[in-house]
């Protein structure tokens, strides 16, 4: 960040270049950088999920053996969780945003910020090299003993996974400090978007989850190598063990999914019905509370496991405790809906979606949490199905939406509105598609991790095969379109939306340091000032205008 | 649609179009057949489809079993399955399933009203507030903490209730009442088979369990993590190396049910699976002691076809010469072999018995460590070598 950088120009524009890319300390190119490795492992995950699904057409033999099936699963969650959706929404997106909506420069630590993404593609590279060097067959979760004893390559995947774990905790150190020191002097902390406050709560979990993770792979990797005897029962380890510190970080990390995603969906909601969000701070303490909550739950992942009865009711009892703040933003969600003026653009189509697939993913939750609904539950389908829509129902499509609502910002394109709709709908109903038919393979005591199934659910795997091509083909084309959009994209306006957040107030794109001039005060989730413009440029893309001041009566609430 | 059949009513208003179509659509997913079957297996854990490694393989050894009359069970997994539960589980053939059931509708039921007045506040909300030229948003309160502080508290004294249900009757499912000695069962699992062990010292690959009584199941893993799920019973519970976990049921109605691995545990994990057959009382008793006797009376080879196939031996030892983890037994016998220290050595009795008891002290190349020591008398080795040698 030298003083000598024009910061009249687009970050885009300035400095040309792949050198200048590459070392780049600009966070927005930095997310830009991040975003598509994201959408490149997002295509790839996507290609192992397709390869799982159409193996499980039918019972039996279809394309594959047993050997490679269990190798396109395991391929397919470590992609999936390690690389696009741990990363998504704060790597990407809230490398992009987060600055900006402080109103400020860059994030704290800049250098680190661009260590963070190269520590990424280490640790992507060694997980695609795993997959070249014969694959991983132990399942994303590394079991011992099993991981101690497979023949594939599960040392580069668990480097990968290790490598990966330290990008992680970087990012979150980073905002932290970047939240706590660069808000600007009006922001108090009830005055930050409520993105900020979940990218805040999450690099918390990040900062303080993670390091076990690293801790977990190392001991199993010390344990491959010198078999000292703590994960393997032959030389008087527990395995068990492994499971209790693999999900003391891995529970986290589910939230680490979906608090981002609920952040970008409460920015999104209020922008598009034009009007304040329902009940701030029952929002953002619910954030806080998922935060703290995460970490006293692991032990729900291991009911049947032989944990002692006592340990799995105190996890049963604090499990629940994670549905209430859940349940309260959903019905604030719903409630910013009421007597709003509500735009059903594709980013809203995308929160609409979301708000349907997280309340079956909690609902659905509810039902493991029960104690004893979980021991015949465990381990089936419904457990897939249900991860699949918190995870993916909830997070992927919150990243897509908040994907749709910063594109023009950050790109200073439009994608195309019609086809974005459409694919909202086919991400829909091919998600339905895929994985309600899983609710029901899995309460009737279909184990998950089958390459064979008894020939009765036929009929359910194949409805899940359909809908999992609808998905993925919707998805593809989202890729490329959005790629397609970089250059033939209309031009997009200052504020396409009408959001209230700072980074509308930031020119499009924003410049180096995001402002020409310190940015004005605004007033968070105020609609009331802000004017429809059509046809604001050349290509006839909308942008909302703050009216000059009016004298209008000071707001009764708050 | 009752109230279409009371007196008094002289009509009844068409259903709307969409709503047929939803209830055509449920009833296509309930009865619709399962389509045609091309492979998997049948209950009893023969594949239909051979695994993908011995596919390439030649035809199955041509010495066929003899055509022994199969028992009633034998005779009822083959019989294509019949889902008897409901529409979301399968029956219930233990008492302390009930508790579990029971809750699964509740949680069902509450999940269907949230899901259904959720979905329809978004969607009349979306519809009546839409955006449409002349429509503002009106203005409401930004928040309203009486509202807030009850959608709170009512979702917290419902998981409450759910909580302790869930916890009482997690306690049926797995307090384990006091059992006779003969229902107390030994498993063992390795990778990929189910070995039980009954009082008497009769080992069999499927789980008889006897009508009306408690049983127990002490059970470990010579390998890695598996876990054993009977959905019938409403039991899981996983089974790890060196450790005993414990698991038991009540079984109430006669009959043949499946038992499942649901750990993942390596290749053939979808393979690990039997049945479970619960006998009538008396019959559980009659057919140990018959077994029993049948076992006491094998010797040779047959005995060493029986510790085979119930030692889990045929997971990794082809008899068809194909490879899969373990060397084949097809011509093995006076082969000789290389060993890992680069000596040769012959395929004999000294051979086999060293590779029974002290496997990795003569490991050989292109075969993973992976064979566990499996302690069997000597007269079981005697019958396995014999065994050994008649695979020519």
């Amino acid at each position: 960040m030298s003083a000598s950088v024009d910061n009249t120009k687009s970050f885009l524009e300035v400095s040309p270049g792949i050198r200048n890319w590459l070392y780049t300390l600009d966070h927005k190119r930095i997310g830009l950088m991040y975003l598509c490795g994201i959408l490149f492992s997002l295509l790839l995950g996507g290609a192992f999920a397709l390869l799982v699904r159409t193996a499980l057409f039918s019972p039996g033999l279809t394309i594959v053996g047993q050997d490679w099936y269990n190798k396109f699963f395991t391929l397919h969650g470590a992609v999936m969780v390690f690389l696009v959706i741990i990363p998504g929404i704060p790597a990407a997106l809230g490398n992009m945003v987060l600055p900006v909506q402080l109103g400020a420069p860059d994030v704290a630590f800049p250098k680190l910020n661009l260590a963070s993404f190269y520590l990424w593609c280490s640790g992507a590279f060694l997980l695609l090299l795993a997959t070249a060097l014969g694959d991983v067959d132990t399942g994303w979760t590394f079991y011992t003993p099993y991981s101690l004893e497979s023949q594939t390559a599960v040392i580069p995947a668990v480097a990968g996974a290790f490598v990966l774990g330290f990008s992680s905790i970087f990012t979150g150190l980073n905002f932290l400090v970047t939240i706590h020191k660069f808000r600007p002097a009006h922001m108090g902390w009830f005055q930050m978007p409520l993105n900020l406050w979940a990218l805040y709560a999450t690099a918390l979990m990040q900062v303080l989850a993670t390091p076990v993770l690293g801790i977990t792979l190392l001991l199993l990797f010390v344990e491959r190598f010198m078999q000292i005897g703590i994960f393997d029962p032959t030389l008087g380890g527990d395995p068990v063990l492994f499971q209790h510190c693999f999900w003391f970080y891995s529970h986290p990390a589910v939230y680490i999914m979906i608090v981002p995603a609920m952040g970008v969906i409460s920015e999104m909601i209020t922008t598009f019905s034009r009007k304040h969000i329902f009940g701030y701070r029952f929002i953002a303490y619910s954030s806080v509370a998922l935060a703290l909550f995460s970490f006293l739950v692991w032990g729900h992942h291991m009911f049947v496991s032989g944990q002692s009865r006592l340990a799995n009711m105190v996890f049963s009892a604090l499990t629940f405790s994670v549905g209430i703040p859940s349940a309260i933003k959903v019905f604030n969600w719903t409630a910013t809906l009421y007597k709003g003026d509500i735009r059903l653009d594709t980013p809203m189509l995308y929160v609409l979606s979301f708000l349907i697939l997280f309340t079956i993913g909690g609902l659905t939750g509810i039902f493991l949490a029960v104690l004893s609904i979980d021991v015949h539950l465990h381990d089936t389908y419904f457990v897939v199905a249900h991860f699949h829509y918190v995870m993916m129902g909830s997070t992927l499509v919150a990243f897509i939406g908040a994907l749709h609502y910063w594109w023009p910002k950050f790109t200073g394109r439009m994608y195309p509105e019609a086809l974005g709709k459409l694919c909202a709908w086919g991400v829909f109903v091919g998600f339905n598609l895929t994985f309600l038919p899983q609710f029901v393979m899995g309460s009737r005591g279909m184990p998950r991790r089958y390459w064979d199934f008894d020939p009765e659910y036929t009929l359910y795997h194949r409805l899940s095969t359909i809908g999992a091509f609808l998905l993925g083909i919707s998805l593809f084309v989202v890729v490329c379109y959005l790629a397609w959009s970089l250059k033939r994209g209309k031009k997009a306006t200052q504020n396409p939306w009408g959001g209230t957040t700072l980074e509308w107030v930031a020119p499009t794109p924003p410049t180096t340091f995001n402002f020409p001039e310190p940015p004005p005060e605004v007033e968070l989730y105020d609609y009331d000032d802000l004017v429809e413009v059509p046809n604001a440029n050349e290509d006839g893309v909308t942008n909302w205008e703050r009216r000059p001041a009016t004298g209008k009566p000071a707001k009764a609430h708050h | 649609m009752k109230a279409c059949a009371e007196p008094g009513r002289r009509s009844c208003p068409a259903p709307r179009p969409w709503v047929l179509a939803f209830f055509a659509f449920l009833l296509v997913l309930a009865i619709a057949p399962s389509g045609p079957r091309l492979g998997g297996q049948d209950l009893l854990g023969a594949p239909a489809l051979a695994p993908a490694t011995a596919v390439a393989q030649d035809a199955p050894p041509a010495a066929a079993p003899p055509p022994a009359e199969l028992s009633w069970w034998e005779q009822k997994a083959k019989q294509p399955y019949v889902h008897e539960g409901t529409y979301w589980l399968p029956p219930q053939a233990s008492p302390a399933a009930k508790g579990p059931d029971n809750l699964f509708i509740a949680v069902l039921a509450m999940s269907a009203f949230f899901f259904f007045a959720i979905t329809a506040a978004v969607i009349y909300f979306v519809i009546k507030y839409r955006h449409r030229p002349g429509h503002k948003a009106e203005p409401s309160p930004a928040h309203n903490d009486a509202l807030e502080i009850t959608w709170t508290v009512i979702p917290t004294i419902i998981v409450v209730i759910l909580f302790v249900y869930g916890w009482r009757s997690y306690i049926d499912l797995t307090a384990i009442p006091e059992t006779r000695p003969e229902n107390q069962i030994m498993v063992t699992a390795q990778k990929w088979n189910w070995s039980f062990r009954y009082y008497n010292g009769v080992e069999d690959n499927v789980l008889h369990v006897p009508q009306d009584q408690p049983v127990k199941l002490t059970m470990t893993s010579t390998d890695v993590l598996h876990s054993l799920f009977i959905p019938v019973f409403r039991v899981k519970q996983d089974v790890v190396p060196r450790r005993f976990t414990y698991a038991w049921f009540w079984a109430t109605k006669p009959g043949v049910y499946r038992l499942y691995c649901t750990e993942y545990c390596g290749k053939d994990h979808s393979l690990m699976k039997t049945v479970v057959v619960v006998h009538s009382s008396g019959e559980y008793e009659k057919f140990l002691a018959e077994a029993f006797a049948k076992q006491q009376s094998l010797s040779g080879p047959a005995l060493g076809e029986s510790v085979f196939k119930k030692k889990g031996c045929e997971g990794c030892h082809s008899l068809d010469g194909s490879t899969r983890l373990g060397p084949t037994f097809k011509g093995a016998w006076g082969e000789q072999v290389k060993l890992a220290d680069g000596s040769t050595i012959t395929v004999d009795e000294k051979y086999i018995r060293d590779a029974i008891l002290a496997p990795q002290a003569q490991s050989r190349p292109g075969f993973p460590p992976a064979m566990p020591v499996i302690p069997l008398s000597d007269k079981e080795i005697e019958g396995v070598i014999e065994f050994i040698k008649a695979q020519k």
